[in-house]
């Protein structure tokens, strides 16, 4: 058993910087990632910017350690795990009971696209090499198995906020002695299947997003993989962790299957619980990650929600989709790393592209970078289709 | 860490029942799920947007809270390996046909594996926690232990768990050519929930010991000597098992064979796969059917492999395994 | 508009209801016929699958969609623009 779970350590791969380093710089330079596509091939490529990492899966494998052919969902992955691993200083692996949860919403999915072109046409057709790492919890195995962790692997789908659901669960794991330590997160590609299925909900944005902003008209996609490792009270003694996850909460809105309710009820009641959990009240909060995609539905409820539980005073808010894009079941890890950084390095992102306040909001996001601020408490946001709402809570 | 089982719901080859008449065998290396009429479960208006999977899943989970007569969960946890795949497919065909225009919503929407368990939800107007495991053969075992850890947290708490599945003719078609399905291997789909409380009462059908998973044990040697810590573990020798559940589907069986023989010698033992098929979640069916027959206290002929249960059937030891890769260990007991 | 009916209950894949159900002046969303912002969309690419109609803005959804008749008033005036 151990009452607390601690952050070890972290490791990003986005749009904006191939390691989190590099990211904290574009966050200090106010270098949003958007552009258009140059890996992914899609007659929309004109038409939408995106924030794809700026590398090739060549490029890619060969820093992942793995096979150039794989799914880059995996290549990513492996990529921001092998750098949370390390920054984590906790030694070999093997010498704990290491568990993987890492989520994903495409799974293999940009290989599974190119085999249907031949497999429609014949069925007899399409390389099998394609479609064997499809599904989601095969992407998670190729990379356990590259870090040799057997303990425990699982995988989350909960669109996304399924990032956030995946520390959720290690966090449980080693609150109940099972495990000592579990690098948690996750992953996506962009794929073609996504950026089509976004444009039928035509919440895609032609120009940079503008999340939380007035004039904003819908969300840029990204791509990328983040991962904490969340470790024991044991462990946590021998190194010096960023900081202590001290509460979360999922809850459902249960209103529509993608649109949010207008007040944001699962965003309130995730949020309202994670503080719950963490034993604080609203005004403990120094800073808030927004789940911010800068889709006019999100960020209004998202908001309101907001509006609702922290009145009077508001902690200061950004989304950094406004730099990373939206990168789906990435997202939740990217921007726990974010947000336990955060917590560490007393930063406050800025919200990119941003110039006219919400009519309906009395607060308004912060647009600076700036470091060294008393950040005690942080709390990060991810919400999701099926109205999956999850709020973490980071604590020095 | 344990829990009981309230309430159950099924959805699969075998219908509702499975005791004793009404088992049905199949032939060809496809069984589908012979579906019920929805329109028990779910309004009109909702259903015209559901694909196949959702529906199933609806259904089982209702069936369940019915069962346990339980109207609100305080959460909905479940697994699927393969996902929502009919509207994958439909996506996918219309994207690569379509050359990426005039795409349609529903398909794309549909197609997110958590949409199960957020229809679910919307349709209770359940705003508690909501989870989906997508880990291959991993996936029910994940909701499981999700499940023991949430309650563990509040005792309080009744979980809505479960796990679905489905085939299409996509899926089976490049499944089959994987080689997937040869020497009797017949493929699977369904939906099978049940609701799990800490707390023990009248209600309570059979409690759930302990939920275990081994990740790609070495050799055979490595897994039988977990199967029987596992057990330890839980007080419990391997002759203390009234009855071994093995995934046995007619294809290499050899593990069960050999681990069976030496650990489980004198047990009776059971098989499940050729009434519901083989799939990543199949386990879900045989946690179904063991709790109907420790509430019973019968066991079908149909499922023996070898020997008989015994008179009083306490403990059932479910194990199954997925490409001697993924090994699920389910201990259920009478309660 | 029968036509724009049977196209309507295919695309929505709207069970049991038969074209005659649905009157011209019904409202087709919340009330009457209950459809939800999905469904909008879907009636979009149903305008350009069927009739060639691009809707660049969701936000007209609503007028043009009021109404069987709103819906074969918008598709006349749009064509007879390219005619």
């Amino acid at each position: 058993m151990s009452k607390g779970v601690w952050i070890a350590g972290g490791g990003v791969i986005c749009g904006i910087g191939e390691n989190l380093h590099a990211c904290l710089d574009a966050f200090e330079k106010m270098q949003p990632g958007m552009a258009t596509m140059q890996h992914l091939h899609s007659v929309h490529a004109q038409t939408f910017p995106v924030v794809e990492v700026k590398a090739g899966n060549a490029a890619l494998a060969e820093r992942a350690g793995m096979p150039a052919h794989w799914s880059r969902t995996a290549l990513l992955s492996m990529i921001a795990a092998k750098e949370a691993i390390q920054s984590a200083g906790i030694g070999e692996l093997k010498q704990y009971r290491t568990g993987l949860v890492s989520a994903n919403t495409v799974g293999g999915m940009d290989k599974t696209e190119h085999f249907m072109e031949a497999f429609l046409t014949d069925q007899s057709k399409g390389r099998l090499k394609e479609v064997v790492h499809h599904e989601c919890g095969s992407i998670t195995e190729l990379v356990a198995d590259a870090l040799a962790i057997r303990h425990h692997v699982s995988t989350i789908s909960t669109a996304c906020s399924s990032g956030a659901n995946a520390l959720m669960y290690g966090a449980r794991m080693i609150r109940s002695g099972m495990l000592d330590v579990v690098i948690a997160g996750g992953t996506d590609a962009l794929t073609r299947f996504t950026l089509n299925g976004f444009n039928t909900l035509m919440i895609l944005d032609q120009q940079k997003c503008r999340p939380f902003d007035d004039t904003r008209t819908g969300l840029n996609l990204g791509e990328g993989a983040g991962y904490v490792v969340l470790v024991s009270d044991a462990v946590a003694e021998k190194v010096k962790p960023w900081c202590k996850l001290s509460g979360f909460a999922n809850a459902n809105d249960a209103y529509h299957q993608t649109a949010s309710s207008p007040e944001g009820i699962g965003n309130y009641k995730a949020m309202q619980g994670a503080l719950q959990m963490a034993a604080l009240e609203p005004a403990d909060i120094d800073y808030i990650n927004l789940h911010g995609t800068g889709t006019q539905n999100n960020d209004s409820s998202e908001g309101l929600a907001i509006e609702r539980l922290f009145a009077p005073a508001f902690p200061p808010v950004s989304s950094t989709k406004s730099f990373t894009g939206h990168t789906l079941g990435a997202s939740g890890g990217i921007e726990a790393v974010f947000a336990a950084l955060a917590v560490k390095e007393g930063i406050i992102y800025p919200n990119a592209q941003f110039t006219t306040q919400m009519k309906e909001l009395p607060f308004k996001p912060a647009t600076t970078f700036s470091r060294g601020n008393t950040l005690t408490h942080v709390m990060s946001n991810s919400f999701g289709f099926g109205g999956n709402c999850s709020s973490l809570v980071f604590s020095k | 860490m344990k829990a009981y089982i309230q309430g159950t719901g099924c959805v699969s080859a075998q219908d509702s029942s499975i005791f004793p008449e009404t088992i049905r065998e199949y032939e060809g290396n496809r069984l589908p799920v012979a579906d019920p009429d929805y329109k028990q479960w779910i309004d009109i208006k909702q259903i015209r947007r559901m694909g196949r999977v959702i529906k199933m899943g609806v259904a089982a989970s209702h069936i369940s809270l019915q069962d346990a007569g339980l109207k609100m969960p305080d959460a909905i946890i479940m697994g699927t390996a393969y996902g929502c795949l009919a509207d994958t497919g439909v996506f996918l065909n219309k994207l690569v046909t379509q050359q990426e225009d005039m795409l349609t919503p529903t398909a794309f929407i549909q197609s997110t594996h958590n949409t199960v368990g957020g229809q679910i939800a919307l349709l209770l107007g359940c705003h508690a926690y909501n989870n989906t495991f997508v880990h291959g053969a991993f996936s029910l075992e994940n909701a499981l232990q999700d499940s023991l850890l949430f309650m563990q947290e509040d005792p309080s708490r009744k979980v809505l768990a479960g796990a679905v599945e489905e085939i299409t003719d996509y899926s089976h078609a490049i499944l089959s050519r994987f080689g997937l399905y040869k020497n009797g291997v017949a493929a699977g789909e369904g939906a099978a929930f049940f609701v799990l409380s800490a707390e023990k009462n009248a209600n309570s059908q059979a409690e759930l010991t302990a939920v275990e998973m081994l990740y790609k044990p070495a050799s055979k040697e490595e897994t039988g000597s977990h199967i029987e810590k596992f057990l330890n573990r839980n007080g419990l020798q391997p002759s203390d098992i009234d009855l071994l559940i093995t995934g046995r589907n007619g294809g290499d069986d050899s593990y069960y064979e050999a681990i069976e023989a030496d650990l489980f010698a004198t047990q009776p033992v059971a098989k499940f796969k050729h009434l519901f098929g083989e799939f990543p979640t199949a386990a879900a069916f045989a946690l179904w059917m063991a709790t109907g027959i420790l509430k019973k206290q019968e066991a079908p002929k149909a499922i023996m492999v070898k020997g008989e249960a015994p008179a009083k059937i306490k403990r059932i030891l479910i194990w199954n395994h997925h490409n001697t890769t993924h090994h699920s260990l389910i201990l259920v007991s009478a309660c | 508009m029968a036509d724009l009916k049977a196209q309507i209950i295919q695309q929505l894949n709207l069970q049991e209801v038969k074209p005659e159900d649905i009157g011209n002046d019904q409202p087709l969303f919340k009330e009457g016929l209950g459809l939800d912002s999905i469904d909008a969309l879907e009636l979009i690419v149903l305008l350009q699958q069927h009739h060639g109609i691009r809707i660049a803005n969701p936000e007209d959804g609503p007028n043009i969609f009021y109404s069987v008749r709103t819906m074969a008033e918008y598709i006349t005036a749009e064509k007879s623009k390219t005619a």
